[in-house]
């Protein structure tokens, strides 16, 4: 048998969950990672942060509708995946996570998003022609009211929907978290840190995708960046960072003392097979070292442009961390056999349903849907000017 | 400002459109569950059914006997006494089931590859166990040269 | 026609449509004639197995059987019975060496074996038809299930193919059929059973090594075994209510 070492199981010589399934964690991450960052401004009333407000809740749009294309990629049966809907085992994790999911794309976002906008999409549907005319009337649902008595109740309800939103969110990426950790049989899964772990990830995650789509946005439109939000936003990626390291830590030094019946085979594991990922990949250049940077610009004082280029540049490299962190979950934890004996291999393809270039793809097609949400959209609104980009 | 009836309509329309996708749902439910879904459990009973019309390949002894009473007489001699018919014949239910099982009688197994299988030695088998070296235990002929009975192998 | 009546008529039309269409749908879920039960009484039976680890040869009879019985694929990887070949170091009980070539399917044929002080033994392995089993916990669908006697089956036309079942299974036994994209695994030969048959599996051993056991049945020889045998099931730290009782099973035995 290639790839297998030692002795597995013969049922595990195949691995079950594929690239597909490390992208749904690191999409929904991002997408609770959007959101929470948004609410820092719509609840905590952290003002530096709200030009990302309205980006992030678009980027979560855009990500949440994605999220469930690699696993209809991956499912055996994707025409019967509505039976999760119909008939949902109640002590499935991933049937009661449909509508985790559901409630938080129809009842969070959506409905969010529309009152926050509800005021320029009536007015783009009263300037626009044609075919755009339909999109913003239905957008609107046919009702102009924009008077400042609907808009305040829009607020009201947008204010206290955030506030449902907060814990929505930690519950849509908690509980990816824990449909792994609560599988006994994986001892790699198996620990109740695993929610905590997956929820300060995905905050990092999000985080650090807004905060370079805010550069990005910045570039093309060429306006300045407004330092303060940046400034404020890298100090929240910052701190989020060092929460899910130190749980992360905490994980493996715990794993390491108390040494269990599956230590020695983990071990081997991520000494050998997931050495490059974990702890190159993972542990250094996607943790370690964006959080010493972050932690740099936090302790000294530096130059608005060094500053930006160190949140550009750690932003990026906690983007491959955490993506790292969930191959390293998903990945590592089906390359032990079971019989804590032996261990095989994942073998990746390229242009088939489960390889890497529909991964690619699926990766690419949110910035896709983001582009088009910002078109009918737009985050930036006339409070802000553009203005030439300085030095 | 207090504000006015007209200024809820977009938020009634908003609730119509989540009472619509509730009743679809609903409808879609009542479409596609199957029957009596959840009646033993949360699972449809109809697997039970399903499971256990599955073609049965191996007839067990009990209907071998019934025909071939003689052979298991002689097998009830012998140490193979509780060693089912078809561990050795294979699977034979569509034989004992045929209208005309005369018609569709077995091939006799091959010594050399059935009796091999159990009886191979191995360093893991239990000691107990009867075991020989095939390549060195009457390595020309089929076993049933000396064991001619194989229902009841001992050579008399 | 003014606003009023406009209104009026939007809103009375929309009403008489969700009402109808609730009304249907509530039509829908509550027809639907009950099935008829089937001959076989699933109250009267509470399936499992007693293996006796003493008297396997390894000859892999079941595993062949399994195959020809339930269609499975002769495939690596396609198992819903398999056997374990341990080779026991006596100073180092931990890490014992483990084999299963193609699952035991053409049996073992060892001559020699490297190192002093060993034991050897074999372990068929099958579903284990837990009483608390962790995959029909983490199906999202219900497509596992443990029947009324205690038979965890799979419905392979609502099977989504999702693999979390596989996944969840501390024994290994379940895997993907790549002809059908769902799960399969040992149905304790449910269509035989059923049928006052035994399974193929046991039927073939030729030691009697496997024994279908009905712990409803009071004459079933498997109270005499529990009775009379130290036995123990597959990882009993996991709490799964594991059915497939073994005697001499070993404590290094994954």
């Amino acid at each position: 048998m290639t790839g297998v070492e030692g002795f597995i199981y013969p049922n595990e010589i195949e691995l079950q969950w594929s690239l597909l399934i490390v992208l749904y964690p690191f999409i929904t991450g991002l997408v609770a990672g959007a959101f929470i960052l948004a609410s820092l401004e719509r609840v905590f009333n952290v003002q530096a942060v709200k030009p990302t407000y309205r980006l992030a809740l678009l980027t979560a749009l855009a990500f949440l509708l994605v999220a469930p294309l690699p696993l209809q990629l991956h499912l055996g049966h994707p025409e019967r995946s509505l039976e999760m809907y119909l008939t949902p085992h109640t002590t499935s994790a991933m049937a009661m996570f449909g509508f985790v999911y559901l409630w938080y794309l129809m009842v969070v976002l959506v409905l969010e998003i529309w009152l926050d906008y509800r005021k320029e999409i009536v007015l783009k549907w009263r300037a626009s022609q044609g075919w755009l005319r339909v999109v913003y009337g239905a957008m609107a649902l046919w009702s102009d009211n924009i008077g400042d008595s609907a808009l305040k109740l829009d607020d009201r309800i947008g204010k206290t929907l955030t506030v449902i939103g907060i814990p929505s969110a930690f519950l849509l990426h908690g509980y990816v978290g824990f449909i792994f950790g609560s599988i006994k049989a994986n001892p790699w899964w198996s620990t109740p840190l695993m929610p905590i772990v997956f929820l300060f990830s995905a905050i990092t995650s999000g985080i650090a995708c807004i905060l370079l789509l805010y550069f990005v946005t910045c570039w093309y439109r060429k306006v300045t960046v407004d330092m303060r939000c940046v400034d404020t936003v890298s100090k929240y990626l910052f701190y989020a960072f060092v929460v899910d390291f130190t749980l992360e830590m905490v994980d493996l030094i715990q794993r390491i003392y108390v040494s269990d019946e599956s230590f020695r085979a983990l071990d081997f594991m991520v000494k050998t097979r997931l050495f490059t990922s974990q702890i190159v990949v993972q542990i250094l250049v996607g943790t370690v070292l964006p959080i010493v940077m972050l932690g740099v610009t936090q302790l000294v004082r530096m130059k608005e442009a060094a500053r930006r280029a160190i949140y550009v540049m750690a932003g990026t490299l906690t983007l491959i961390g955490i993506f790292a962190m969930r191959w390293n979950v998903v990945i590592g934890g089906q390359l032990f056999s079971k019989s804590f004996l032996g261990y095989t291999s994942y073998k990746m393809e390229f242009a088939t349903r489960e390889g890497l270039l529909p991964s690619i793809l699926l990766m690419i097609l949110p910035f896709g849907i983001l582009w088009v949400l910002i078109r009918l959209l737009p985050p930036w609104g006339h409070d802000e000017q553009p203005q030439t980009k300085q030095a | 400002m207090e504000p006015r009836p007209s200024d809820y309509r977009h938020l009634v329309r908003m609730a119509g459109l989540f009472v619509v996708g509730i009743t679809m749902f609903l409808v879609l439910r009542s479409i596609f569950v199957p029957r009596n879904y959840g009646q033993f459990g949360p699972y449809n009973p109809g697997a039970l059914q399903q499971n256990m019309d599955r073609p049965v390949k191996f007839a067990g002894q009990a209907l071998c006997v019934v025909c071939h009473s003689e052979q298991a007489d002689v097998r009830a001699q012998g140490r193979h006494v509780k060693v089912a018919c078809e561990s050795c014949h294979g699977a034979l239910a569509s034989h004992a089931q045929a209208d005309d099982p005369a018609k569709s009688k077995p091939q006799k197994p091959d010594p050399r590859k059935t009796c091999v299988i159990c009886h191979t030695a191995s360093i893991s088998k239990p000691k107990t166990f009867p075991q020989v070296d095939p390549a060195e235990h009457a390595p020309e002929g089929p076993c049933t040269a000396c064991h001619v009975q194989p229902h009841s192998p001992k050579i008399s | 026609m003014n606003q009023d009546r406009r209104t009026f008529l939007g809103q009375t039309g929309t009403f008489l449509i969700l009402s109808a269409s609730a009304a249907l749908a509530w039509e829908h879920v509550l027809a639907g004639t009950p099935e008829s039960a089937p001959n076989y009484n699933t109250k009267d039976h509470w399936w499992g197995m007693a293996i006796d680890i003493e008297k396997c040869i390894g000859c892999g009879t079941c595993v062949r059987a399994c195959k020809t019985e339930n269609d499975v694929l002769l495939e690596e990887g396609n198992f819903r019975t398999w056997v374990e070949r341990y080779v026991v170091d006596t100073a180092d009980l931990e890490h014992p060496r483990v084999e299963s070539p193609n699952g035991g399917y053409a049996g073992f044929h060892e001559r020699e074996v490297t190192g002093a002080n060993l034991k050897m033994f074999f372990v068929p392995k099958l579903c284990n038809h837990c009483e608390r089993s962790p995959c029909v916990q983490v199906c999202p669908v219900g497509a596992t299930f443990e029947s009324p006697d205690g038979v965890v089956l799979v419905d392979k036309s609502y099977c989504l193919g999702c693999r979390y079942c596989v996944q969840a299974c501390p024994y290994g036994c379940r895997f993907i059929d790549r002809r059908t994209e769902t799960v399969d695994k040992c149905s304790l030969c449910y269509h035989r059973i059923t049928k006052g048959l035994t399974t193929a599996c046991c039927e073939t051993c030729p030691t009697g090594a496997r024994a279908l056991a009905d712990l409803k049945d009071p004459k079933d020889p498997i109270h005499a075994f529990l009775r009379d045998h130290k036995v123990q099931v597959l990882k009993p730290q996991m709490a799964t209510g594991s059915k497939m009782y073994y005697n001499g099973l070993d404590g290094s035995v994954r």
